[in-house]
């Protein structure tokens, strides 16, 4: 791997390497007092974010430093965004600064294809950590460790992603890697919150979730931003809650052994029921501990080489 | 006077060579072998000669983003690109919505002396489409505006263009306008289609182009005043087009399309590059070939470059923040060679028409889009179809470098331009 800018294009046999590399490294971390491994020491791996989201730096901080990594955090204003020159010319200082690895959270789809295009020349890789509504490769992994560790092998697996599809990134993450594990997806979402074209992903699309619900391994609840509510997407929170929302009486439909799953921060009530988030059935917290485990792998596959010796 | 002696060149490409001799500011003979003194003979060696080109939508960028472009430097560009005439966009900063800032464009145009400028009026103070300029001060001025646009903009309440398009209509004015819905393309980033959303750009959707373009129509057949649409960019606007030109009261609508949408399309959104944003945006191959037909049967009138040169770090950024644009007068002719004469949907003679005599027309000039003929205005364009060249931006005269075409292998080449007998680029170079 040259760089993770997306999970389009990523082919099964290097997904797969990334998720066992991480398995392995939650066995070889599971008990241990001071989690610490030697094998980055030395690299540098910068964080840049240009929109807040704690959960996933710090993710991306604990998962270098378990590695002995030097992690510098930069934080970019969102003010500074627009002014073209300012991710070029940040981007450029952190490479000529040292940097190995570049993590970049950037508002603007394509930003982190675009710090790679300037980065080549020099050598430091890029990891996207969510880019518009483009992509969110390691959210998309860390949901497929999860998967794997609920379910077992993905090939064959019916799941479903609920909610505003048109803008999210983990959506389309995870339709493309879902779809190169071998499952079968589907989308469910109102109209005016389908991407156009979206039924030329590889999944189904439909309006409608109870129907689906007795025929799925997992559920996906996407997070509905607040600014959606007012621009018209659906007439009313409370409209889409009764459409849309996982509560009790959906869980219940769903056959014994499926996953809810949720990237984080929860609209509780609203997208999901606090009794079905809570409930033994969803992984939302294991989510966020394989998070540093496959954040560990990609950086690992990234700066140390192919293959996890033992 | 000069007298200039164009040996062996093929009017609209058609027979055999012949000589043309220009004297002074007109075409005065025509014939094989003219054995005439001159003061200057260029060899042709069969190039085809048309009248020189003229460009309904160029930014100039001057005043006011002097890094980008300048009146000389698109002057330049133009010559090269075998324009004999420009008419240039009134977005700049200031913004030409009053006489001063007209006056001083066209000013700048006559002391270069390489191609006609003619300045745009705005239609609406400072672009922003609510109150109409002061249109016939402008049309008063010396720069004689006719062309009114709010480009860069949609002039999008329709009252506002309801009275733009009467009372320009007084003066024989135009209203070109930039047909985009803004309720429709909040945050617009690129076509709305299965590229996009994969990418997750947020779309411009072609009905907010073909909804403004229809209802401008019935504004211009209402009002009896002279609408332009500006760079049409879909196989629906190409249909409404076509439907209003099959009514009796269709004469004063014309349009343009631009040559980045005759042969791009939104597949190339994938590597992010902002050299390929542009608005309206690039769009599906459906449309494309819907444009090229439109353009073949002269539902869409002409192409005109909408020229955009940007700064380097106006583009070198993401694709949110990167200006919309793209070179396009030093290519124009050779996409038109490459999308419409190899494809043999025009001759030389729709070349001409597409590229010189309609624009012309539309624009009310006089001397410019005339016959290659005796006694006619030496307003012309020498062009070697068979030449084939590959586009370095670096090497155009353009401030910015930001051709889409960067890299491709061109046919068609530009030879020489004559503005009024004079030659303002030969082989390559410009003649001041
Ligand atoms: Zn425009």
């Amino acid at each position: 791997m040259r760089h993770l800018l997306s999970t389009e294009g990523l082919d099964a046999a290097t997904a797969t390497s990334v998720l066992d590399t991480a398995d392995t490294l939650k066995q070889t971390l599971l008990g241990r007092e001071v989690k610490k491994l030697p094998t980055l020491r030395g690299r540098t791996v910068v964080t840049l974010f240009y929109e807040n989201s704690t959960r996933t730096r710090v993710s991306f901080e604990v998962a270098g430093k378990w590695m002995s990594a030097d992690v510098i955090n930069v934080s970019a204003s969102s003010s500074s965004v627009g002014k073209g020159e300012s991710l070029r010319d940040t981007a450029l200082t952190l490479a000529a600064a040292g940097a190995d690895c570049v993590i970049i959270r950037h508002p603007a789809s394509g930003a982190a294809h675009r710090l790679a295009g300037w980065l080549d020349g020099v050598g430091s890789q890029v990891v996207n950590a969510g880019d518009g509504m483009h992509e969110h490769p390691t959210q998309a992994l860390l949901d497929a460790a999860t998967l794997r560790e609920r379910l077992g092998e993905l090939a064959g697996r019916r799941i479903a992603i609920v909610g505003d599809l048109l803008h999210s990134r983990v959506a389309r993450s995870n339709v493309h890697l879902l779809r190169t594990l071998g499952a079968e997806v589907v989308l469910v979402a109102p109209p005016t919150l389908v991407p156009t074209g979206a039924e030329q992903w590889g999944a189904e699309v439909r309006h409608e979730l109870d129907p689906e619900l007795p025929k799925l391994d997992a559920v996906m609840v996407l997070r509905v931003q607040a600014e959606r509510m007012h621009g018209g997407f659906f007439p009313s929170a409370r409209e889409y809650s009764i459409a849309y929302g996982l509560n009790q009486a959906r869980l219940d439909k769903l056959p014994e052994h499926a996953v809810v799953l949720h990237p984080g921060p929860m609209l509780r009530g609203m997208e999901i029921a606090p009794a079905v988030a809570d409930s033994p059935r969803a992984a939302i917290t294991q989510q966020v501990s394989n998070g540093v485990h496959v954040r560990m792998a990609v950086l690992y596959h990234l700066l140390a080489g192919e293959e996890l010796g033992a | 006077m000069t007298r200039l002696l164009l040996k062996d060149v093929r009017p609209y490409g058609e027979g055999d060579p012949v000589d043309v001799l220009v004297d002074g500011e007109v075409v005065a003979e025509i014939g094989a072998d003219l054995q005439v003194d001159a003061d200057e003979i260029v060899h042709a060696g069969g190039a085809v000669l048309l009248p020189g080109f003229v460009d309904l939508h160029t930014h100039l960028r001057e005043p006011g983003r002097e890094d980008a472009e300048t009146v000389e430097t698109g002057s330049a560009a133009a010559a090269l690109g075998g324009y004999t005439a420009v008419f240039a966009m009134a977005n700049t900063d200031p913004v030409a919505d009053n006489a001063v800032v007209v006056e001083h464009v066209w000013r700048r145009g006559r002391e270069i002396g390489l191609v006609d400028v003619h300045p745009v009026g705005a239609v609406t103070v400072g672009l922003e489409g609510e109150k109409l300029a002061e249109l016939g001060s402008m049309r008063r001025s010396a720069a004689e505006v006719r062309v009114f646009s709010d480009d860069g903009h949609c002039v999008h309440d329709p009252l506002v263009m309801r009275r733009a398009l009467e009372y320009t209509k007084s003066f024989g004015g135009v209203v070109a306008q930039h047909a985009e819905e803004p309720r429709l393309t909040v945050g617009a980033q690129a076509h709305e289609g299965p590229n996009a959303a994969r990418l997750g750009l947020a779309g411009w959707p072609a009905p907010a182009e073909e909804a403004i373009v229809a209802r401008d129509c019935l504004l211009a057949g209402h009002t009896g005043g002279a609408l332009h649409v500006c760079h049409v960019s879909t196989a629906g606007t190409a249909d409404i087009l076509r439907w209003w030109k099959s009514r009796d009261t269709a004469g004063r609508v014309s349009a343009e399309v631009t040559p980045h949408h005759l042969l791009l399309t939104d597949d190339r959104l994938e590597t992010y590059d902002p050299v390929n944003k542009v608005n309206p945006p690039l769009r599906t191959d459906a449309d494309v070939q819907a444009l090229r037909q439109a353009l073949a049967d002269g539902t869409v009138d002409c192409v005109a470059t909408d020229h955009a040169p940007h700064a380097a770090q106006d583009k070198d950024c993401e694709w949110s923040a990167a200006k919309p644009g793209m070179l396009g007068l030093q290519t124009a002719l050779s996409i038109v060679v490459r999308t419409m004469v190899r494809s043999g949907l025009l001759d030389w003679r729709g070349v001409a028409r597409v590229m010189s005599e309609r624009p012309a027309e539309i624009a009310g000039l006089a001397d410019q889009g005339r016959p290659v003929a005796v006694g006619e205005p030496a307003n012309l364009v020498l062009v070697d179809p068979d030449a084939e060249w590959t586009v370095r931006g670096a090497e155009l005269a353009s401030l910015g470098q930001n051709s889409p075409f960067e890299g491709m292998q061109l046919p068609g080449r530009v030879v020489a331009t004559l503005l009024r007998g004079r030659l303002t680029a030969h082989e390559g170079k410009v003649r001041r």
